[in-house]
């Protein structure tokens, strides 16, 4: 019987098969940490007299929680990264560089590695065909140091896809379905692995949207198959010789195989406080909106920015909507402003920020107030996440986005916003 | 080993947001004043009205979101004998047998607020002293017991100085 992607990778690793539910201690090679969870993995650390980092050209410490630091013990963690990384030679990515997940996809990940890092979203690198996932500072530390993970072989759920998106759909509006479909629980556990021919269709900004919010099902990673598209974008990234063919077998056993069809998919929209707590934008259309966050790891890429910028050029946020607009990485920022979305942006009324994951953690830079509404193109909508308990959140595309700051309240972005203006 | 107290009653999807919110995202470097605010954001008199021993009741997928381990030390820095849930998002259950906090998948749904718990871990039962009622909870995987035995896994590698996961 052939192996799943992940089987693939872990298989490679261990040198040996493997299949679902064993336990394996497995090298890795990418270790990521920021500054809200690193600090607590360097003191485990130095608790276990292990202050170094194994592979530290593949280590890298994230300045991007809090970016710049807006108070005085966000600027002491910032010391403390910065402080091991010059000790041990790990990477520092300060301030200035952008999103982890991002950092990590344009940068680090590569298909075939084993990736971990303490942030839930590192299922992003999947869409590279890394084995990429989220744990905790402690578990993390260790694999800074000793180079090496314990995993649980996961069982893999396939998720086919099929059909073309219609103007105005997205990746984006796909993931917030399936969510809603299999809900919050419903991959506990279990590596998602995306086929199919819309996915062989889409672009590397579609494909890390979905594998970044696998984990919003409970998965363990976000899997695609690395093919021309992949070596493309390594290439784009300037480090074509990462690149190799990765899928998996034609046997491979899924434990579930769920097929989606997206043609006819609506902008879709998750509404608070939940992400499986999912409806089309047209459902929730007419809700007052008072925030619009255009950014992160979900969406904060240039191919975001472009939609966004496409539908506020020649036009203006609503007075009563503030609109701001994060891109994801330095590389994004610089390509945004080379292609004039940024001037696209202010003059629409937007205020353009610094890179980071300030606004949709809750930390800085888009505190809601109390009562309030955002309609986010991040990937969570907890309770609170955004920095207040009294306030509420809806995830939806860059598009639905873009239209709703327009509006003022959700609309759906096909009720005429997506022809260009001016 | 015997744990008792009284239950705490959360209900389906208590987030890491719910537990230890970002709001204190510069508390991260000081848990025991993070502490304080565990869970504030699913119950804001729980932090101050729990006492040592008792337990964190929840139902459907506690824990879900971020990677932040944070949230299972503050509720243990609480004082919470262990959180017994339907079920539990997977890093967060990891992250909590880490940081040497017992997660326990069972079936809350007949626990209420108050009642007074005995948790035995060997027999893998929650008794339900209050409703005179037995429970059996879901076993650890092998791994996992051994890993929460040893008090974490900082205090595992401390012990064996690498990963010693060979059950027995």
């Amino acid at each position: 019987m052939g192996s799943t992607l992940a089987e693939k990778i872990i298989a490679e690793h261990v040198g040996r098969d493997v299949a679902p539910g064993e336990i394996v201690v497995t090298g890795v090679d990418v270790t990521a940490l920021q500054d809200g969870t690193g600090p607590l993995a360097l003191q485990q650390l130095e608790e276990l007299d292990m202050v170094r980092a194994v592979n530290p050209g593949r280590t890298i410490l994230f300045m991007d929680h809090a970016a710049p630091s807006p108070r005085k013990e966000l600027s002491n963690a910032h010391q403390v990264l910065r402080s091991f990384a010059r000790a041990t030679g790990a990477v520092a990515s300060d301030i200035n560089e952008g999103v982890c997940h991002q950092r990590l996809v344009e940068s680090y990940a590569s298909p075939g590695d084993i990736l971990i890092g303490a942030d839930s979203h590192t299922c992003t690198s999947g869409a590279l065909a890394a084995f990429a996932t989220g744990m905790g500072s402690t578990d993390v530390a260790i694999g800074i140091a000793t180079g090496r993970t314990w995993l649980k072989v996961p069982e893999t759920l396939r998720v086919v896809v099929s059909g073309e998106f219609s103007q105005g759909v997205c990746a984006k509006d796909l993931m917030l379905h399936l969510i809603g479909e299999l809900g919050a629980d419903g991959a506990t556990y279990m590596a998602m692995e995306f086929t199919g021919p819309a996915v062989e269709r889409m672009n590397m900004s579609e494909r890390f949207t979905l594998a970044n919010m696998a984990v919003e099902a409970g998965g363990k990673t976000g899997l695609f198959a690395a093919d021309a598209t992949t070596r493309a974008y390594l290439e784009e990234q300037g480090r074509g010789e990462d690149y190799r063919q990765l899928g998996p077998d034609p046997d491979a056993a899924y434990t579930l195989t769920l097929n989606v069809d997206v043609d006819g998919l609506e902008p879709t929209v998750a509404a608070p406080h939940t992400v499986d707590n999912t409806m089309t934008a047209a459902a929730a259309a007419g809700r007052q909106v008072q925030q619009v966050f255009i950014g992160s790891c979900t969406n904060g890429r240039i191919e975001d920015l472009r939609i966004a910028a496409s539908i506020l050029r020649g036009r203006e946020r609503h007075p009563h909507t503030r609109l701001i607009v994060t891109p994801a990485s330095r590389r994004v920022y610089l390509q945004a402003a080379a292609e004039g979305l940024l001037k696209d942006f202010v003059e629409a009324g937007a205020i353009v920020t610094g890179t980071g994951c300030g606004a949709c953690v809750g930390v800085h830079g888009g505190v809601l107030g109390d009562g309030e509404v955002c309609v986010s193109t991040q990937n969570r909508n907890f309770h609170g996440r955004m920095g207040n308990v009294k306030s509420y959140i809806y995830l939806a595309s860059p598009a639905t986005a873009a239209a709703t700051a327009i509006a003022g309240e959700i609309v759906d972005p096909r009720e005429g916003y997506l022809e260009p203006q001016g | 080993m015997s744990l008792k107290g009284k239950a705490w009653k959360f209900g389906d999807s208590i987030s890491t947001d719910h537990i230890a919110p970002g709001r204190y995202f510069h508390l991260r470097t000081n848990l025991p004043e993070l502490a304080k605010h565990v869970l504030e954001d699913a119950d804001e008199s729980f932090a101050a009205g729990l006492e040592p021993g008792d337990f964190v009741v929840a139902g459907r997928n506690f824990g879900l979101g971020s990677s932040r381990e944070h949230a299972p030390r503050i509720i243990k820095l609480a004082g919470i004998n262990a959180v017994l849930a339907q079920s539990f998002a997977r890093i967060f259950f990891r992250n909590a047998i880490n940081v040497g906090l017992p997660v326990l998948e069972v079936d809350t749904s007949g626990i209420e607020p108050g009642d007074q718990l005995e948790v035995d871990l060997e027999a893998g039962e929650v008794r339900n002293i209050t409703r005179g009622e037995t429970l059996a909870f879901a076993p650890l995987p092998p791994v996992m017991v051994k890993i929460l035995a040893d008090g974490g896994l900082v205090e595992h590698f401390k012990k064996y100085g690498d990963f010693n996961l060979k059950s027995g």
